[in-house]
């Protein structure tokens, strides 16, 4: 024996203590059955009559009771999203005998439309046979009228009053708030199947989407009794339903309607934030579309429509549109120059027009082709001088470059509370080696951080990004993660739970008095004598900070046609805006895009001015 | 224990010999054979009178029962030695599933090999206890408490929490309890019984303040059904008005209304023990429940008849395994437990549970018939 411990083995006693044990479990088994028993006694003996007469005649059904949907509101109180109640004609498949006839019969009634045939189908071939599926939605009392003489014929067909959400501003603000749409395959595998077993519709995108849990409440249910044709005769237990949670928005209605009608036409996005809180207060991503067509029940043409438009309503331009920032980096650019010693406030170059790396003949044009002359920080950033920054980014390196211009978020996430959002790029090093799969595309060549320096070349971020940075440069390097939900309202309790801004790491300068030089230079873009934004500083009753910014389009949206009418448009450069006011303690801070707007001072800058004065000079205030 | 000399050629019967010769055991073969006859007649009713139903799960019965004949003829020395590389392959199986799982996105429980699709899980019920049992094999017994919990830890908890994350609470529960049975079996003393309880339950809000909300959330409807009254909820309520409807006679065969009108759901799968309730009444029902008993009662003689430690408590871990699966289907269907999704064993309509059931069988009469008649 080469195991010790068998040595030690009792087989005697061993077999005992087994003889023990098993003898327990068999008791232990005899128990329980007994108890399997003594509860079927109880249910086929004691309760015999009771359950036979649920068995009998009448049937026991279950039927969810969905909760009602939370409100949405803007700071104000504005009602945003709402439930109406609304008539629908429903089936209930199990108490319908011959289907395809039901079907024909109401098509050729003009009650159901034969477009939604495949979806009926689909949603009653999904759903257990007891539960209703709809068969249209938003029935006029014209209908309801006329289905109600006919409804004998029609066993397991019924109407039925339901709340459906309802977007009272349409459009308006539609890329923030998002939209409830039916219930998908793939949502309920992200869903509690459960919860939603009397929910038809579900948040998919933007706040909607983002408060689905807030919003929804929880499932209530009824035990109620049928009669064979599924119609019910008497209601025999009901849990309420808890109804979602109202979300208030920090969103503000009056500016967010401003600030689209200042778009109005073109194409783009503004996002305006405080930049002592980082509450988003306007967030428009133009051209948009009516959200209570998917509430509703969109069609497929009308969803077509939608998808295929050129100029993509359905996109999101504020939070995943990417463009080169242009310009509107340099007042940060400069900062960077400062914070790293590379410049001095008062120190000068002299602008030609071009720009060469020494040792190179290729000239990095400035866009004012005879050039700015000499000119310190404060004219290059009020006149927009490209010279200069090519120059300073050389100076600070890529490395430095990257690195400042990402501690003011860019090239990353926001972490805005409603999804989808892009992170845009803000290149680097380590980007391009990461990017590019041929080694002579990995390398980073010294020309590249020269356009960097004017947020050129690989340089993208979106419109949220360009608010953020602005709210940042605002509020002298504090730094909030924007956010459009401000807080969450029990309608049984009336509690309210507000939702506090998050303070993110702040931004640090050498000398905490170059926030103020850069400011000050931004003012200049707006009312210095030469500054690019002049136009729209001239009779401005507060001092406003800005920016001006134009980006290069190089290619055209994917699988667009060449029209000879529209090219010329559609080829135009983006006009960038970025601003806030007051200067000298700032309550807004605003980005603006307008794609191929041609030149920031000349189509972003008025729409940021529209979106200033709707803010700072309500009468109210 | 030699007073029942069983290799010992006597005077028997044609069908004796054969048994014999085949390595069967009869009582357990007649009771196996009775239940899942039975259950045929049952899921003809329940499956709506498809024909076709009866005959795949007749098939299932007859590959079932080749399985285990297979297993009885191999010797215990053999399933012992095996035990170890059974249950390290049952393991890697899993974590193999695990990995599949997390790439192809929500809860894949299945490999496919062209013919059958099993489910790993299927192998650890039976690997758990052989691994069990094989580590308390040559100890000598009661277990220390660092060998109990070895056990407890490695061969219980540890495939359990992989099927748990498949995720399959019902699966992962019986497997651990499987293990567990081996230890009590092995005679783990009560005080560590008891401690091992104690420190399970105080380990249980730790757990519970780890987990995601929707985690959470499962484990509050499998404690409390009522919650869920669209989901696991309708379930109860239907298949107590099909049982408790039945009465102490029953319907009758084929005249279940709650059955017959598609009103009970899963009425061939989880819930055919509601469909005889109703359709056989009280009577039907005790006449399963007492089979069952039987056949655990002859699962654990054959247990206290082993010659070695390891075939002891692989038959007794076996043997009431069967039962807690037993309990756990009828106290779900009556309402007296929440709903797990757990088959009723050799009854239920479904391919691999009946396979590895019969299979454990044929390990029990294996153990049962290799025994030698040199006195240890």
């Amino acid at each position: 024996m080469l195991l010790a411990p068998s040595k030690l083995k009792d087989h005697w006693r061993e077999q005992r203590l087994f003889l023990v044990r098993s003898s327990v479990g068999g008791g232990l088994m005899v128990l329980l059955t007994l108890i399997v028993i003594a509860r079927l006694v109880d249910l086929q003996v004691f309760r015999y009559e009771h359950f036979s007469d649920l068995s009998l005649g009448n049937r026991v059904r279950i039927e969810a009771l969905p909760p009602i949907r939370g409100l949405v509101y803007d700071r104000n109180g504005n009602l945003l999203a709402e439930n109406l109640p609304s008539y629908q004609l429903e089936l209930i498949p199990e108490a319908v005998s011959d289907l395809d006839s039901t079907l024909d019969r109401l098509i050729e009634l003009d009650l159901v439309d034969e477009d939604d045939l495949d979806r009926i189908r689909e949603d009653i071939r999904r759903q257990q046979r007891f539960r209703p599926t709809a068969l249209r939605y938003r029935l006029t009392d014209e209908e309801v009228a006329r289905f109600a003489v006919i409804r004998q014929h029609f066993p397991g067909v019924d109407v039925q009053a339901r709340l459906i959400r309802n977007y009272p501003y349409g459009t308006v603000g539609v890329h923030a708030l998002g939209y409830v749409g039916a219930v998908s395959q793939a949502d309920l595998e992200r869903l509690d199947p459960a919860q939603y077993s009397g929910t038809t519709h579900t948040g998919k995108i933007g706040v909607e989407r983002a408060e689905e849990s807030a919003l929804h409440g929880s499932v209530g249910f009824r035990q109620v009794l049928v009669n064979a044709e599924g119609r019910i005769i008497q209601e025999l237990e009901r849990t309420r339903p808890v109804p979602g949670h109202d979300v208030t928005l920090t969103l503000d209605l009056e500016l967010q309607l401003a600030a689209e009608s200042a778009l109005e036409g073109r194409r783009g996005a503004v996002v305006a934030v405080d930049p002592a809180n980082g509450h988003v207060l306007a967030l428009v991503s133009q051209p948009g579309y009516d959200p209570n067509l998917f509430a509703a029940g969109i069609s497929t043409a009308d969803y077509h429509a939608l998808r295929d438009d050129r100029d993509t309503p359905l996109f999101n331009r504020a939070l995943r549109g990417v463009y080169p920032p242009g310009s509107t980096i340099k007042p940060v650019v400069g900062l960077g120059g400062l914070h790293y010693g590379v410049i001095t406030p008062w120190q000068r170059i002299f602008c030609i027009g071009h720009y060469s790396l020494p040792g190179s003949s290729h000239r990095y044009r400035d866009w004012k082709k005879e050039g700015h002359g000499s000119v310190d920080l404060t004219d290059a950033i009020a006149q927009s001088c490209d010279v200069y920054f090519y120059d300073l980014a050389v100076k600070l390196g890529i490395d430095n470059l990257q690195e400042f211009l990402g501690r003011f978020g860019l090239g990353a996430l926001t972490g805005i509370d409603i999804p989808s959002e892009k992170a845009g790029t803000l290149p680097s090093r380590e980007w391009k080696r990461a990017r590019f799969s041929r080694r002579e595309d990995q390398v980073w060549y010294p020309g590249e951080t020269v356009i960097a320096g004017i947020g050129q070349g690989y340089t993208e971020t979106t419109p949220l990004q360009l608010a953020n940075m602005t709210a940042i440069l605002a509020a002298r390097g504090t730094h909030y993660r924007p956010m459009l939900v401000a807080s969450r309202t029990d309608p049984v309790t009336g509690e309210t739970e507000i939702l506090e801004p998050e303070a993110l790491p702040p931004v640090t300068v050498s000398d905490p008095g170059f926030w103020d030089r850069v400011v000050e230079d931004m003012v200049e873009v707006v009312h210095g004598e030469r500054g690019t934004a002049r136009k729209i500083g001239l009779d401005a009753p507060y001092r406003i900070a800005g920016k001006t910014g134009t980006a290069q389009v190089f290619t055209i949206a994917q699988g667009e046609e060449y029209d000879a009418e529209e090219v010329d448009e559609r080829l135009r450069h983006h006009a960038l805006f970025i601003a806030f006011a007051p200067a000298e303690a700032p309550r807004i801070a605003v980005a603006v895009v307008v794609e191929n707007g041609g030149s920031g001072s000349g189509t972003a800058a008025p729409v940021a001015r529209q979106v200033l004065d709707n803010y700072l000079l309500r009468p109210d205030q | 224990m030699l007073d029942e000399p069983l290799d010992r050629p006597k005077p028997i019967s044609v069908a004796q010999r054969v048994l014999t010769g085949l390595h069967l055991d009869g009582p357990l073969l007649f009771g196996l054979l009775t239940v899942s006859g039975l259950g045929m007649f049952v899921l003809y009713s329940a499956g709506a009178e498809n024909i076709d139903l009866v005959v795949r799960q007749g098939l299932r019965v007859g590959l079932a029962a080749f399985v285990m004949l297979v297993l009885a003829q191999v010797p215990p020395k053999f399933l012992r030695l095996w035990s170890p590389w059974i249950f390290l392959i049952g393991i890697v199986l899993l974590a193999l599933v695990l990995i599949m799982g997390e790439i192809g996105k929500g809860a894949q429980r299945w490999l496919d090999i062209g013919i059958l699709r099993f489910q790993p899980s299927e192998i650890m019920k039976l690997a758990a206890p052989m691994m069990a049992a094989w580590y308390l094999h040559d100890r000598p017994l009661p277990p220390t408490a660092r060998e109990a919990l070895l056990v407890l830890v490695f061969v219980a908890l540890l495939p359990a929490g992989l099927i748990a994350r498949q995720p399959d609470l019902g699966t992962a529960l019986l497997i651990a309890v499987s293990g567990i049975l081996v230890v009590l079996l092995a005679g783990m003393s009560v005080r560590l019984i008891l401690a091992f309880g104690v420190l399970a339950l105080s380990a249980a809000p730790l757990l519970w303040f780890n987990m995601h909300d929707y985690q959470r959330q499962r484990v509050l409807t499998f404690l409390n059904p009522e919650s869920d009254p669209l989901g696991s909820g309708y379930h109860i309520i239907q298949s107590q008005i099909a049982i408790g409807s039945g009465g102490v006679f029953g319907k009758g065969w084929l005249n279940g209304t709650q059955a017959q009108l598609e009103f009970l759901p899963e009425r061939s799968t989880d819930f055919v023990f509601a469909v005889i309730g109703e359709e056989f009444g009280l009577l039907g029902l005790a006449t399963f429940l007492t089979l069952y008993v039987l056949i655990v009662a002859r699962g654990l003689y054959i247990a206290s008849q082993a010659q070695d430690t390891f075939g002891r408590l692989l038959a007794g871990s076996i043997s009431l395994t069967f039962f807690v699966y037993v309990f756990v289907n009828t106290g779900m269907v009556t309402g007296l437990l929440p709903v797990v999704g757990v088959p009723l064993p050799l009854v239920s309509y479904g391919g691999t549970s009946m396979v590895t059931l019969m299979a454990g069988f044929g390990m029990l009469m294996s153990i049962h018939s290799h025994r030698k008649l040199v006195p240890q």
